[in-house]
């Protein structure tokens, strides 16, 4: 047996439950104490307070004379309310009363139902809290794009008016990404990330919590857009339009720092977690693939994210107190944004790649009944993509009359990262040679996964060449190729990990009808949605148009066809949630899929601490087959879990 | 024995769908080459038309074979190897299981060649294309011959352009919420909403905008570069057809970026000189009331270009009262 460290967490027993040892409120317990209807409440008076605050100090400073439009006012009213909102959630407790020198003191941990809607500590409930959080993120951009076709379906009847489709877009765009952002991350990774590790809880539990619930305040300050009369630039934002835009401007940019410090937060805390909370014989070479890629994600987003939210707090300096970041004509710039943006950009892009790519790679060898192939290949693609995304943000401003010499040389960069886009390929077609393949839920959506990202990634390769970029730049090529990439990449990829994990979490098994009918119209749908629009994009149509050329007419009625079709596939979906959940719940077994990943390892519903002991592991989660392979983990006192067999791979530990 | 056996089918299952790939793979290279190819966007209405389109048809031949192979083999594993038994099958064990190192770094090697190949195949195509109609901003560094001699002498009100006589002409695009205006500095500094273009000659599109970020995307002219406030941005083509093309803004400008379009045409030579300077006498007087020719233009205090209304827009904007008989130096 070996034993590479020491656990962290036996040294500190207490530590590993945080809440228990604070005593309750002094003012009461229940629906009196904390929740989301008071953080709604406060969240809503810290608006009022704000706006209030910001006319008082200064009133007399309008942005466009006349206008009565106080870009200040607006501000602090979406700044308190983010502070109203957070305080009322109890995020603040702990912090305050350290900083005044006090105890704090917290409410217990609350059972049942009540804790989802509460500043919980447990990352399976705040996992399960994303869960809840991206799916409405993402069911409200898909309303927005179903508008957005809506709109796109005949080139001269408007369903609506320019400025309202502007609007649309802009919304639709700036929710997707900031949802893609978290949409592995947050609830799979917060989720499984500990269990897979074998640690019984998060490094930060309240960091993890606080980027739970910031993220839903950002959400919360980019809808708020809307009723401010929304904002015209897209979810780039760039910045001439920018600083011309109306109050709605405000709520992006400041959403997007809102939103950049959970994901700060978020990755800070994962990151510090995957590094220090391992437990023994978790050796970098055992950790599973899902956690490589969620820890080179964890990477990017403490490191890329704090651009965004530089570059979202000059916006906003620029529109209240009248600074000239991005004003060219007052000697700023206005490529100050652009580069700045994708800086952050293009890590982001990966943000919504990586994890992806750990969960196929995490499933596929589960239905294949084999070992993944070229393990160390795809955990070095990983960290290479994660490195190289720093290096490649210029491609996306290829004609923007950047120095001209930079083109080439980020060409070369843009190319050189599908080389280890490519080991995530070569790992999963190795996986796939001779194995046994079962085709399950999870298993069908990893392979289109392959199907799908390898369509956004040679796509990718027309995109960075320059020349060929000329002709594709800014069309609905591009917006094609990122919805292969993003959407048929990780929506999919999430997809996958519901379907395969959703048993564990919820106790309950998917209806299997149900699903594959999710995955067949999702699946068909997607693609008969996007394919078109690498056509369209050729034949000239530029992205976030309301009107277009009379001829392409019938290839975007066709795409948008699909689309509402596509859209229709999730209404399935939450059907099937629905119906496994509530209307006709089947127990799913511990094990349904038979993996050896720890995570499997525990008894269903999961214990609060995770692991009654930390568990010595004793090889990485992949060896299906070998003869006399060492069994995956050393339990305690419990017999060992024999790693060959498929029967034994369900028993926990309490059993 | 049974080994044995087990590595003998290996090799045949990667044999054979190694010639099914590369047959499957030229097959379809071909008839891309010969059906698709020529009517790749944009067409061949200019030299970086042509070349790009030539660029975009050598990547399609690489991409074709990778994404047929990828493919193919989802599709060959699927049909071979999945698991016909209910419930879990057996684990795979043995040399099936094992890594296999040769293929691993053969992998790495072919994808790292192809994709080292694929950025000095653009980056040639980049410079022997003179910036393959990209904007290459205010210091262009791959430019036709006498391109930087016309520049200067359109900037100095000295240029001038003549049929066949193989100069560059300069002209510059100004886009604005929400239309393109252009701008002849070789026919006496005249402004249009019609781009014409004479055929056979190297055209030096100075884009530029006077608000917001735009793009100047000729579409069969294969040209896009991004219209910058108080940037010039350099595109270079030559055209090799008569014929129209349409322009569109192809960066998000606002309200009406989606009605952001106008029309040009690209005439003979001789066509192109009678409408130039029948424009220029024809608009004479009007285009001395325009601020003098400049690559860039100022947004003044008086809101010529679209800048800031100091009395809430209550006089209406007028060349002549704004600028006198000169532009103020700003």
């Amino acid at each position: 047996m070996t034993i590479s460290a020491e656990p962290p967490q036996e040294m500190d027993v207490s530590e590993a439950a945080p809440v228990s040892t604070y005593g309750p409120r002094s003012w009461g317990g229940g629906w009196l104490s904390q929740h989301l209807g008071t953080a709604i409440v406060l969240g809503f008076f810290g608006y009022i307070f704000g706006h209030w605050l910001g006319n008082y100090i200064a009133g007399g400073y309008v942005y466009v004379q006349g206008s009565g439009q106080n870009s200040t006012a607006d501000f602090l009213a979406l700044l308190f309310m983010v502070l109203g909102w957070l305080g009322g959630i109890g995020a603040l407790n702990y912090p305050l009363a350290k900083l005044i020198g006090r105890d704090a003191k917290e409410d217990p941990e609350y059972p049942g139902w009540s804790r989802y809607f509460r500043y919980t500590l447990d990352h399976k409930v705040v996992g399960v809290q994303y869960i809840v959080g991206v799916l409405l993120f993402f069911f409200t951009g898909g309303l927005l794009a179903m508008a957005i076709r809506t709109e796109l379906l005949n080139p001269t009847v408007h369903v609506f008016n320019a400025g309202t489709y502007i609007k649309i877009v802009s919304e639709h765009g700036t929710i997707m990404m900031m949802m893609a952002s978290s949409i592995v991350v947050g609830p799979l990774g917060n989720y499984f990330v500990p269990l897979m590790i074998g640690a019984r809880r998060m490094a930060y539990p309240r960091i993890e919590a606080f980027s739970f619930w910031i993220f839903t305040a950002g959400y919360f300050v980019i809808f708020s857009a809307l009723p401010f009369g929304g904002f015209p630039t897209g979810w780039t934002g760039y910045a001439p339009l920018q600083t011309q835009a109306g109050p709605g401007m405000i709520s992006y940019l400041f959403g997007f720092a809102v939103i950049s410090i959970g994901m700060m937060a978020a990755g800070f805390n994962i990151a510090v977690t995957i590094i220090n909370y391992r437990a023994p014989g978790m050796t970098w070479s055992r950790v599973p693939v899902f956690v490589w890629s969620i820890i080179a994600t964890a990477a990017l987003l403490t490191l890329a994210s704090p651009v965004l939210f530089a570059a979202g707090l000059f916006g906003i300096l620029d529109k209240t107190v009248l600074t000239a970041f991005y004003v060219t004509e007052h000697g700023g710039s206005s490529y100050l944004w652009e580069n700045l943006f994708w800086f952050f950009g293009h890590p982001e892009v990966y943000i919504m790649a990586l994890p992806g790519f750990g969960i196929v790679g995490e499933i596929i060898p589960v239905f294949c009944r084999k070992p993944l192939f070229a393990y160390r290949v795809a955990a070095a693609g990983m960290i290479g993509v994660a490195l190289l995304s720093f290096f490649v943000w210029q491609h996306h401003i290829f004609q923007s009359g950047i120095n001209p010499d930079m083109r080439p040389l980020f060409m070369l960069t843009t190319e050189l990262i599908s080389i280890p886009t490519g080991f995530i390929f070569l790992v999963g077609l190795g996986t796939l040679y001779k194995a046994k393949i079962r085709l399950e839920v999870p298993m069908l959506f990893c392979l289109a996964v392959y199907f799908n990202f390898l369509i956004g990634g040679v796509s990718g390769v027309f995109l960075s060449d320059v020349p060929v970029n000329v002709t594709v730049h800014g069309g609905f090529f591009v917006l094609s190729h990122f919805h292969y990439t993003i959407m048929g990449g990780i929506v999919f990829a999430f997809m996958a990990g519901l379907y395969f994990w959703l048993p564990k979490i919820t106790g309950r098994t998917l209806n299997k009808k149900l699903s594959l009918w999710h995955f067949w119209m999702m699946f068909i749908f997607f693609n008969l949605t996007f394919f078109p629009m690498f056509i369209i994009g050729l034949l000239g149509q530029p992205r976030r148009v309301f009107t277009y050329a009379k001829g392409l007419q019938g290839l975007n009625d066709f795409s948008s066809v699909s689309a509402f079709l596509l859209g229709a596939s999730f209404l399935i979906f939450v059907a099937n949630l629905v119906y496994s959940l509530y209307i006709n719940p089947q127990k799913a077994p511990a094990n349904p899929w038979d993996s050896l990943g720890l995570e499997w390892q525990t008894a269903t519903p999961i214990p609060v601490y995770n692991f009654e002991r930390i568990p010595v592991i004793m090889t990485d989660p992949y060896h299906y087959s070998e003869e006399g392979a060492p069994p995956l983990a050393d339990f305690g006192e419990e017999p060992l879990v024999p790693a060959s067999s498929s029967t034994g791979a369900g028993v926990a530990p309490e059993e | 024995m049974a080994r044995a056996k087990l590595s003998d089918q290996g090799r045949n299952h990667l044999r054979r769908f190694f010639f099914g790939w590369i047959i499957v793979s030229v097959v379809l290279d071909v008839l891309f080459w010969i059906l698709v190819g020529p009517h790749i966007p944009p067409g061949r209405m200019t030299s970086t038309a042509k070349a790009d389109q030539f660029d975009f048809n050598i990547l399609a031949l690489i991409a074709l074979p990778v994404l047929i192979g990828v493919w193919g083999f989802l599709g060959y594993s699927l049909v071979h190897w999945r698991s016909t038994r209910e419930g879990v099958p057996d684990p795979v064990g043995g040399p099936s299981a094992a890594g296999n190192h040769r293929a691993e770094l053969s992998w790495i090697v072919i994808t790292s060649v192809t994709v080292l190949a694929l950025a000095v195949f653009g980056t040639i195509a980049l410079i022997v294309g003179q910036g393959s109609g990209g904007g290459e901003g205010p210091n262009p560094i791959w430019t036709p011959p006498g391109s930087a001699k016309a520049e200067t002498a359109a900037l100095e009100g000295k240029g001038t352009w003549l049929p066949n006589s193989n100069q560059v002409l300069p002209i510059q695009v100004i886009a604005q919420q929400w239309k393109f205006t252009y701008r002849y500095p070789t026919f006496g500094n005249f402004e249009t909403s019609q781009l014409v273009l004479p055929d056979n000659t190297n055209i030096a599109f100075n884009v530029t905008s006077l608000d917001v970020i735009h793009s100047f995307w000729a579409y069969q002219l294969e040209v896009k570069a991004d219209a910058n406030p108080l940037v010039n941005n350099v595109a270079y083509t030559k055209t090799e057809q008569l014929g129209q093309f349409v322009v569109r803004c192809s960066e998000l400008c606002g309200l009406w970026h989606g009605a952001m379009f106008n029309y040009g045409k690209v005439v003979s030579q001789a066509d192109f000189m009678a409408w130039a300077q029948a424009t220029e006498s024809k608009d004479a007087a009007n285009t001395k009331f325009l601020p003098p020719f400049a690559w860039t233009y100022v947004p003044d205090a008086n809101g010529a270009a679209g800048g800031y209304y100091p009395d809430g827009n209550l006089t209406p904007y007028s060349p002549v009262e704004t600028y006198g008989s000169k532009q103020p130096s700003s």
